[in-house]
């Protein structure tokens, strides 16, 4: 029996232990394609950046301090985000966080009229043309969703489409219980 | 008449050949001409940032694509991305500051040499542990056999009958 453990017992340790290995990995496969982000927790990154409905006018993430809001990242060229505004609306009627849009690699006019066509849920969109200030944030493809605290950290991000489930899940629950009360 | 037919069939066929020829070159141009304008055509000012600049966006990975580095990849996000290389080359920073610059914004995962943390320290030591396990492995083995040896040299029975 002793000579039997001592032949069997550093085999199927390792097996168990290959297990465990190939569990977690299969466990965490659905987010495989996300990276997660490290922005998390940290300060939002600082842009200043022109309005689209204003280009006199300037948004900065020094003038978004002292409440939260939602940045959405987003494009006239992007599938998804079409699929996206009809919650983003939503969010934009239950006022409990604004919107803040940022419009990325897109052309002025043509985001213009996909906003007129398909209604506005920003409070204000940035115009980000060159599209650095979405590297700065870790975009990497649109729509993206972060959600910054008044002191100006970073929360939490939505990778993709932000869906009723993102939203009941992890960003009302992230929300200061008075701000979720007012509805 | 037949021959005259016969010479119509003959210059068809050699136009026929001559066409394969011509799209043949064609081909033969396409293909070339891909591997001349590969995705990326930046050229930096000297040879010396212009290394620096390859190497670094082949060891960068393309966040959108994930299995492509950011040099071969046609995606929008890793022409921008090649463009903050060259701007950063161009300013002067360094190779670390170039791949800090990354890690802050898209984490480990955008460095395909991943670089030595807590975080990561488990892809560096894997192999070496796992050397050392197969090691140990196969010592015991050859001990165990090696001790056998000393049994197999005594005579047998049948010998010392003889």
């Amino acid at each position: 029996m002793n000579r039997f453990i001592n032949r069997f017992a550093l085999p199927i340790a390792l097996f168990g232990l290959l297990v465990v290995v190939l569990a977690i990995g299969i466990k965490h496969s659905p987010d495989k394609g996300i990276i997660a982000s490290p922005l998390i927790g940290k300060p939002a990154p600082q842009f200043s950046l022109p309005s689209l409905t204003d280009a006199s006018r300037t948004i900065s993430t020094a003038s978004l301090r002292g409440r939260w809001y939602l940045l959405n990242v987003w494009g006239s060229w992007c599938g998804t985000c079409r699929e996206e505004h009809r919650m983003l609306l939503e969010v934009r009627q239950s006022g409990l966080v604004p919107v803040i849009g940022l419009d990325w690699k897109d052309d002025d006019a043509q985001a213009r009229s996909w906003l007129a066509q398909l209604g506005d849920p920003y409070e204000v969109v940035a115009v980000d043309r060159d599209g650095r200030t979405a590297i700065d944030w870790g975009v990497y493809a649109a729509p993206e969703s972060f959600l910054v605290n008044p002191q100006g950290i970073v929360v939490y991000k939505c990778m993709g489409e932000l869906t009723p489930e993102v939203w009941a899940k992890e960003i009302l629950p992230r929300l200061p219980k008075q701000q979720t009360a007012k509805s | 008449m037949k021959r005259a037919i016969t010479g119509m069939a003959c210059a068809r066929r050699h136009a026929g050949r001559r066409r394969l020829v011509t799209w043949l070159i064609a081909l033969a141009g396409v293909l070339i001409g891909a591997a001349a304008y590969a995705i990326d055509p930046t050229e930096m000012p000297d040879p010396v940032l212009q290394q620096r600049y390859l190497a670094l966006t082949h060891e960068l990975r393309c966040v959108q694509c994930q299995n492509e580095a950011i040099a071969d990849s046609p995606a929008g996000i890793a022409s921008d991305l090649r463009r903050e290389v060259r701007d950063m080359l161009l300013a002067g920073k360094s190779d670390d500051d170039v791949r800090n610059f990354m890690l802050a914004r898209y984490g480990d995962f955008v460095l395909f040499r991943p670089r030595w943390a807590m975080k990561t320290a488990w892809l560096w030591l894997a192999p070496g542990v796992l050397l050392a396990i197969g090691a140990v492995v196969a010592w015991r083995i050859v001990r165990a056999r090696t001790a056998l040896v000393p049994l197999d040299n005594e005579p047998l029975e049948e010998d010392l009958r003889r």
